[in-house]
């Protein structure tokens, strides 16, 4: 191995990532007087946090009586009972003041006539306990992620957090104890390499839609910080659960915002039947987007697609005011048109269920600490290393996220992770020296990767990676369909071995920082086939045709899973929680919507 | 008597043209030329030609972009990330003109289509340019709100949907640079003229109801650089790829500047 000239930076906090989530820890921590750092491989504003489009959930009652507590239940019916309830408690609980501190922040929400900010109707989002459809999500018109991921990096500006921008975070660095150290990571504008050492490392890098061939997620989206706890044994929980949205764009995969079915938008099939009438009589087009997902896709299945190969469906808003469409949902309107070529106030918008969002992630307690599971309960914390956001996984979405709880999630555990710190923590305190070890295997890696003269691209693997996990791991799976796609997955893992890189240089080489996504993908990918090769039942996104029914006796527990270096795939599970404190927790029932 | 002499660098030299290995019948074949320049050895920067079927990937440039980096040359770098025009990551000069290269459609160009960095901005590797000044421009003119306090309820600030319809067209900026890049004041002045970008953003708080210091925002802006560089050219509007109005907003923030003297 080449030697390389590395520099150490001390901090008492490393956040890695800076989307929603990323960027609410490192101001809180910053502006509680902690000398933090904000690790990003993109400038903050381009984190795909920015493409979020309908809205954030909070019970905030602007336009009917609502209550967190009705948000609670609806949350725990949508993770169909997989989500942790003393989590969903915290977050629900939690989601007023996080929205106000927002629309404090500066957050250009739409508004309703009193002036107060306006809420609209999603998926699975109900008042008394499913009686009639919520009006829980606020909005900033169809633009809400791009509006808050701006304000809370103008406001990172304003307490002035350090940001390491363009810098790509390479690996963990793990003292002898298994303890969390710091990261290794690169400066991607000059090729310089740094050691950074905290008290915490904070993973906050989202999820790895990518590792689908068609997915709304952005080229970022490559699962950096579930890759890299895989790497230092940390358990990833839940990542068999991967939501289909129900409306991406037929083709490009371009997320169509669930705010379009929300404002009263409807899906068709082929003989312009408003289908979703017959699979969820109550909530029609606003049910659960799993539920949303697989009607569109037995659709197809039975021969009802629309379009030249029966392959898709219709979302209409033609019937909506232009006005309205105009006010709330042009960032739509402007996708419509330039991805399909559609004018929504005339023509309905071809549309497919495709990957958006990973339930799945780190396994992580309720301070956002990261935890080692054995022997079917957690076992301890893993020392110096926290996750949070879509990286995470909480559990707060169990099976099935609802649409706008994911941009909550993030705002709500960006400020848990911040008060832990604070709490448990003393700004300037003695870091350990780092362990010597683990950075020169972290730099020999970075360096196999760096000069590898194999004979598969990086395009290649990563073609074949994306093309399993769609045929393989879709929105119904077979034992067999898995067994062929973990086969397809491992053999990924192989060629990685002989892989190929061109670029040699260190500045700005994204042939090389493409190979380390790529590593990170897999690994998520892995996780993914495997966990829902294991899981033998049907819940939330997770649609087994070989085990239909939900499964509450054996498989109401988390699937956690660890990943050798050789690949080799280790599970344990954990329960469920049920324990609440200020509500009653919602036994599991019958999931109808 | 003073010299002029150009960096031996800064010629652009015509490079090799490569074609993809055909898979079939071509259907649509499609040069770009691109910027390629490394810093890593000593060479003129140059032009490298790619000739491509743009029936095997998907319609936009990005697309294509990808697509040779993918099956041709790996070492081609450019920013990208979301794809859908709302990251601002892929702004490059397309034939001439700064554009999302995630919102442009190949087939909407006719003959070659001339990919270069985003103009006047120092060049990091092939299409990716350093961001950095751009960016201080936007944190300097504090694009935070700025309120004596919290509103007294410990609610949201109420704002009617008439004032909070003044922040359309200003809040959905995306900082790609395109306005801020194609503007010839921006390119003589980058150190001291804050460009269309930061101004739209100096606008959108002096027109937001909830802040209360649009008066020291105005002022910061009344000098001869900052603001008063802007000779109203427009291409800052004619660059913008999601429609903004860079041109208005300041022409705005001129107008209230005027009001205060």
């Amino acid at each position: 191995m080449s030697s390389y000239e590395t520099t150490q930076l001390d901090y008492d906090i490393i956040v890695i990532g800076a989307g929603g989530a990323g960027l609410r820890a490192t101001l809180g921590l910053a502006a509680k007087g902690f000398k933090t750092a904000c690790i990003s491989k993109l400038f903050p504003t381009r984190s795909h946090t920015v493409a979020a489009q309908g809205g954030i959930s909070a019970a905030l009652s602007n336009v009917e009586e609502d209550d967190w507590k009705y948000h609670f239940y609806d949350t725990i019916k949508g993770s169909d009972w997989l989500g942790d309830q003393d989590a969903i408690e915290n977050m629900c609980e939690r989601a007023e003041r996080a929205v106000l501190e927002l629309e404090n922040y500066g957050v250009p929400f739409s508004r309703t006539e009193e002036g107060k900010i306006y809420q609209r109707a999603f998926g699975g989002m109900s008042i008394e306990y499913g009686k009639k459809q919520a009006h829980r999500t606020c909005a900033a018109a169809d633009r809400t992620g791009h509006a808050i991921l701006h304000a809370l990096y103008q406001q990172s500006l304003r307490y002035k957090a350090e940001f390491f921008i363009e810098y790509f975070a390479i690996d963990l660095i793990t003292g002898e104890d298994g303890s969390c150290q710091g990261v290794v990571a690169i400066n991607m504008m000059d090729g310089s390499l740094y050691t950074f050492r905290a008290q915490k490392v904070v993973l906050a890098t989202g999820g790895y839609g990518r590792s689908y061939f068609s997915c709304t997620s952005a080229h970022s989206c490559t699962g950096d910080g579930t890759g890299m706890a895989a790497r230092i044994g940390a358990p990833l929980q839940d990542m068999e659960f991967v939501q289909f949205h129900p409306t991406g764009i037929y083709g490009t995969g371009i997320l169509v915002s669930e705010a379009v079915r929300g404002e009263g938008g409807y899906l068709t099939n082929a003989e312009g039947e408003r289908f979703m009438e017959r699979y969820a009589p109550n909530a029609k087009d606003l049910a659960s987007r799993d539920v949303v997902s697989r009607s569109i896709t037995q659709e197809v299945l039975a021969g009802k697609g629309v379009g030249e190969n029966k392959d898709h469906a219709h979302l209409h808003i033609h019937h909506i005011d232009a006005n309205v469409i105009e006010e709330r949902l042009p960032g739509i309107s402007h996708h419509a048109k330039v991805f399909a070529d559609v004018d929504v106030t005339r023509e309905p918008i071809p549309i497919i269920p495709t990957v958006h969002y990973n339930m799945g992630g780190v396994s992580a307690n309720n301070n956002c600490e990261v935890v080692n599971v054995k022997n079917g309960k957690i076992n301890s914390i893993i020392p110096g290393l926290m996750a949070i956001g879509e990286a995470a996984c909480v559990s707060v979405h169990g099976a099935n996220r609802l649409g706008s709880n994911s941009l909550l999630d993030l705002v709500v555990f960006g400020q848990i992770a911040a008060e832990h710190c604070a709490n448990t923590l003393k700004p300037g305190a003695t870091l350990p020296t780092l362990n010597k070890k683990s950075v020169d295997d972290i730099l020999n890696r970075f360096d196999q990767v760096r000069y590898a003269k194999g004979d598969i691209s990086v395009s290649e693997i990563r073609n074949k990676m994306q093309g399993a996990m769609q045929r393989n791991v879709g929105v119904f799976r077979t034992e067999e369909l898995l067994a062929e796609g973990k086969k397809a997955i491992m053999q990924c893992m192989q060629d990685y071995k002989n892989i190929s890189i061109n670029d040699r240089s260190l500045i700005w080489n994204s042939d090389l920082i493409e190979a380390l996504e790529l590593n990170n993908l897999l690994y998520s990918a892995l996780a993914t086939v495997a966990c829902a090769y294991e899981r033998k039942e049907s819940r939330g996104a997770h649609s087994r045709e070989d085990y239909k029914q939900r499964d509450d006796e054996n498989w109401m527990k988390h699937s956690c899973c660890y990943i050798s270096p050789d690949a080799k795939v280790n599970f344990d599970y954990h329960p469920v929680r049920f324990e609440t404190k200020n509500v009653d927790s919602i036994p599991p029932k019958e999931r109808v919507y | 008597m003073a010299e002029f002499f150009l960096n031996k660098h800064s010629v652009v030299k015509q490079g090799e043209h490569f074609y993809a290995k055909p898979t079939g019948e071509i259907k649509q074949p499609k040069t770009f030329a691109i910027y390629r320049w490394n810093p890593d050895d000593d060479k003129n920067p140059c032009i490298n030609r790619y000739t491509i079927d743009l029936s095997d990937m998907g319609p936009k440039i990005l697309d294509a972009i990808i697509w040779i980096k993918d099956n041709m040359d790996s070492s081609i770098s450019f920013r990208r990330s979301c794809r859908e025009g709302v990251c601002g990551s892929c702004s490059m000069n397309i034939s001439g003109v700064n554009r999302l290269a995630c919102l442009e459609s190949s087939a909407d160009y006719a003959g070659e289509i001339r990919i270069n960095p985003l103009p006047h901005m120092p060049v990091v590797k092939d299409l990716v340019t350093d961001m950095q000044s751009f960016y201080d421009h936007y944190s300097e003119i504090e694009p935070w709100l700025q309120t004596s306090k919290a509103p007294a309820d410990g609610r949201e600030h109420r704002q009617s949907p008439a004032d909070r319809k003044k922040l359309d067209g200003l809040y959905e900026c995306i900082l790609c640079a395109c306005c801020s890049t194609s503007c010839p004041s921006y390119w003589w002045n980058p150190d001291k003229y804050l460009g269309p970008a930061a101004l739209l953003q100096a606008y959108r708080w002096v027109a937001d109801s909830r802040d209360e210091e649009r008066k020291k925002r105005l002022k910061y802006l009344d000098d001869k650089f900052r603001l008063y560089r802007c000779h109203t050219i427009m291409n800052c509007t004619n660059a913008c790829p999601k429609d903004l109005n860079p041109a208005k907003a300041i022409a705005e923030l001129k107008q209230e500047i005027n009001q205060l003297h």
